[in-house]
Formats: structure tokens, sequence, C-alpha cells
């Protein structure tokens, strides 16, 4: 469950559950948040929240709205954002439930619709003209029926990439002996195309020389690979269609 | 008319990193020119059961149909024979699964998402229900063929998130539709034209939740030429960036054109074949 922490300079003055699917920010008190500054609109800012995202929307306040440090109109909601008004700040903290059985994470739910009629034809479901409330009034009808749902965390990009040092391949001999490149794409393909062709993938734990196409196999250290993968260490000397070049990590 | 000529298909399937289970599933056909892949959900072993029967159903019964008849050969209505076959057969698949999850209690709740593709007429008739996607790589260009029947989508559609906010979106795993759910769902279905050169990528959601499009692309782009390889690669990168979830991948290559025979000798030639 996310929330808000309402402070203002180091004082945590409140924490506010993202429990509702709007929750309005303003001076006025029928306000969710009510903040009772005069550098806050009647009503300022509204919190959407759908499942497990939440978006901010200023209501046309006279200050404004600000996400660190930016003035925003509608904001997509990270974890660690945090929203300034006036003198307050609110941090949005969206906490990812510990799973404790892995098996359960990050399961395909199926998400029905409040009434469960047929769904309309393809095009009509995704009308773009279709208000907020559209998906989001399927919001109940779903928690109801998937009460062990966790989100997942955010798509861990190159997570584990750091601890690897950049590799190059320098070529030695040919027309373009001398040149250098650096091994910084996940992929980098080696040779010519139609008659010999190898790539050298970036991995987590290290770089790794695979054959593509062509009838003979790249030849690393003077042995010539099988269709596996190979793992190339430090100084390899590489020899691919007729060319030799040297694989070296950089510190 | 046999399509191993002009087609070239690889298929694989892991379960990841995390899962012991493996609940995607694939088929190809490649003498027939189709292939389709299903990722199954619901809990204890259901899930495979759902995405099995899936593939085993659609296997049997569009092979049986593609021998009777072929599959660009037009109905008293215009659509194409993959076309309609594709739709019934979907529909069939959802009314057994929905029975076997509804008459056995271990099965309930069980689904499956779905995308089958069928290769004729220098087109392919893709039809798909729920998440799993379909990609085409065409020169350079890397495309998202199929739209998925999910909750990110349709607020990508609404505008309520752009699609780069979408990728760090904790809503991912939301279907709006599958397989075997409810008595009924309604499969969409498009025909795209198909050109040599082109490959097809099918995939369960565990590839593209755990590795960028642009990446996608490259990989296609850098290891056509060894489809094998390009398989194992793009599962090995959804594996090296976490790989949370079953990772499967089917990739088409079409290496020629492959009209309909059109005239009567062609067809009379075809039918002895």
């Amino acid at each position: 469950m996310a929330k808000l922490i309402l402070s203002m300079e180091t004082t945590v003055l409140k924490e506010i559950p993202l429990t509702k699917e709007r929750i309005t920010i303003g001076r006025k008190p029928h306000t969710d948040i009510q903040i009772d500054n005069l550098a806050i609109s009647g009503e300022h800012a509204v919190v959407i929240t759908i499942l497990n995202d939440s978006f901010l929307e200023d209501l046309g306040s006279t200050n404004g709205t600000f996400v660190n440090g930016q003035s925003v109109k509608k904001h997509f909601l990270v974890n660690g954002d945090t929203i300034e008004l006036g003198k307050y700040r609110l941090k949005y903290v969206s906490e990812v439930p510990q799973q404790t059985s892995s098996a359960d994470f990050e399961k395909t739910m199926i998400l029905r619709p409040g009434a469960a009629k047929a769904p309309a034809p393809a095009p009509a479901a995704a009308a773009p003209s279709s208000p907020p409330a559209a998906p989001a009034a399927a919001v109940p009808a779903h928690l109801s029926t998937s009460p062990g749902m966790a989100p997942p965390p955010p798509a861990a990009a190159p997570a584990a990439a750091p601890a690897l040092p950049l590799g190059a391949i320098q070529i030695l001999s040919g027309g373009n002996a001398g040149k250098e490149m650096e091994l910084t794409k996940t992929l980098t393909t080696l040779g010519k195309p139609g008659v010999q062709v190898a790539v050298i993938a970036r991995r987590p734990h290290g770089y790794f020389i695979t054959h593509v196409e062509g009838a003979s196999f790249p030849v690393v250290n003077g042995n010539a690979l099988s269709t596996q993968a190979h793992q190339l260490g430090d100084h390899d000397v590489i020899e691919l269609a007729g060319v030799k070049m040297e694989f070296f990590l950089k510190s | 008319m046999d399509m191993t000529a002009v087609l070239e298909i690889v298929t694989q399937s892991n379960p990841g990193m995390v899962r012991t289970n493996n609940e995607d599933s694939v088929m190809a056909n490649p003498l027939r020119g189709f292939a389709v892949l299903a990722d199954g959900m619901g809990g204890y072993n259901a899930g495979e059961v759902a995405s099995g029967m899936a593939t085993a159903l659609l296997g049997t019964e569009l092979d049986k149909a593609f021998l009777e008849r072929e599959p660009s050969s037009k109905d008293a209505s215009g659509k194409s024979w993959a076309h309609v076959k594709v739709e019934a057969e979907m529909a069939r698949v959802n009314a057994a699964i929905y029975q076997a999850a509804q008459s056995q209690p271990q099965y309930a709740g069980m689904g499956t998402t779905l995308v089958v593709g069928v290769f004729h007429d220098n087109r392919v008739t893709v039809g798909h229900i729920g998440d799993s996607r379909l990609y085409r790589m065409r020169g350079e260009d890397f495309q998202q063929i199929t739209r998925d029947h999910s909750l990110l989508q349709e607020q990508i559609d609404a505008g309520i998130i752009t699609p780069e906010q979408a990728r760090h979106s904790q809503n991912k795993n939301l279907v709006t539709r599958a397989v075997g759910i409810d008595p009924e769902v309604a499969a969409e279905i498009h025909d795209h034209e198909v050109l040599p050169g082109d490959v097809y990528l099918f995939c369960s959601d565990g590839l593209n939740d755990m590795v960028e499009d642009d990446e996608i692309g490259m990989t296609l782009g850098a290891l056509s030429a060894n489809l094998e390889l390009c398989a194992m690669q793009l599962i090995e990168m959804a594996c090296d960036n976490g790989g949370r979830d079953n990772v499967s991948v089917i990739l088409v290559k079409v290496k020629g054109e492959y009209p309909a025979a059109r005239g009567w000798w062609a067809r009379f030639l075809t039918w002895f074949k």
C-alpha cells in the first residue's frame, strides 16, 4: 500500500495511506488532506490511485504543484517523489510488500469488469476518449477477486551490471588493424554477414562469444569454438573471417 | 501448401529464474505454417493445464482444418478460412478450458492468454487474447503487432499514462481478457501483410516485462541469421534481468513469398501434394 508522508521543514506531520481512489489536497475543510495555509489553494491537487499506481494532478492551483522541484500539471508518481505545495512536502512512498513465497510473485491476473458483460469488440474497448473513470471503475471488483496480489517491483533493467568491467576489442590484423571498439551494448556482432558472423554478448557475469553463421567457427586462442557460447577472458585472441582481434577488459 | 520451404520456425520456453514450474506453452506446425503461444494462470498447476490445453487443442484442430482446406480460401462472407478457423477454434478452446475449470475443483479459476499466427498467401492471420504478444522485425523496423488486453494498455489508450510511464507501472500483470475465465471471450483477429525477410516474434510477458523493446529489436536484428541462438539469447537476457516469470518465444523467419495457388491447374497440383 502506497502512502504520502506530510511534513513541513524537518517535522513529519502525518502519514496518509492511499486507500481511496481520489485523495484531494487543499485548504478547504472538505479535502482529504487539509493544509490550512494561505499558500495552498482551496482545492489544490488530487492524488488518483489505480490499483498499485498513483497519479498526481494539479487542480489549477494559484501557486502550483511541484514534484522534485519541477512544476507539474499531471504526474505519474514513483517511489520517493517529493510533492511540494508552498512550504509543505508530501513524500510518496510505495512499498513493495515483501513476498514470502516467490511463487505468487508477479502472477498474471485477470481483471474483470464490475458487470460481467461480454467484452465489447476490440477497437471499441480501447476508445481513446474514455475518461480516467473507465479503468478505475473496475478496481473494486478486481480487489475482491484477488486478495493475494503482490505488485511487482519496477522492471530491473541492468540490475547487476556495474560489477563487470567494460570489455573492448582491438583489431590486430587486416585493414582496420589498431582500431578499438568498446563493447557497451548487450550484443555486438563481428564478421561479415553471409560469410562468418559471431556475436559477443555482455552479461552480468562476463562477456560471451557465440558463433552465429558461416561454415567455419570463430577461433579463440587457437581453438575453434563449438556451437556453445564461450566466456572470454582478458587478452583472449579471436580469429574471425580472416581477421585477428584481441579482447580485453578496461579497468 | 507445404510451408517448410518458406518459413523457418524456432520455439523455446523456459521457467525463468524464480518459478519452479513453467505455465507457458508453445507449439508450432512448420508444415501448415502456424504457431501458438499461451501463458497460463491460476493456482497450483492449473495454469499449465490451461496453456497446455490451448496449444494442444489449437495444434490438432488447426492442422485438421488446414489439411481439409487451404487457409487462404475464402468463405461466403469473404473471410479467409484461416480467419474463420482461428476465431472458431479460439472460441472452442475457451469453452473447453472454462468447462474444465468449472467441473474440476483443482482447475477452478484457471485461464490462459493466447496468441496464434497462421501464415498463408503472403499474409499472417493473427488472433490474440490477453497480453502475450506478436512483434515483427522488418528491415530496421521493429514493431509490436498485437495490442495487449491489459489494464495498462487501456490506460495508455485513454491517455491516463504514457508508454514511458507504463514501463514503471506496478500494474503490469493485469489482463482484461483471458481464455477460459468466462463462458465466452472475444478474440481479436487481424490479417497482416508479410514480406520476405520479415522475422516474427511471439512471446509471453516474461520476455517483454524483463527486456526493453529496443533490446529485443536489436537482438532480432543482430541474430536473425541464427534463430536458435536468437531465441536462446532473448531468454538469457530475460533471465539475466531477473527472469521473474516464465519466458517463451517463437521466432518465425520468412524466407520467401508464399502466394496461394490461384489458377485451377495450380490448385489441382496442390491437391495432389
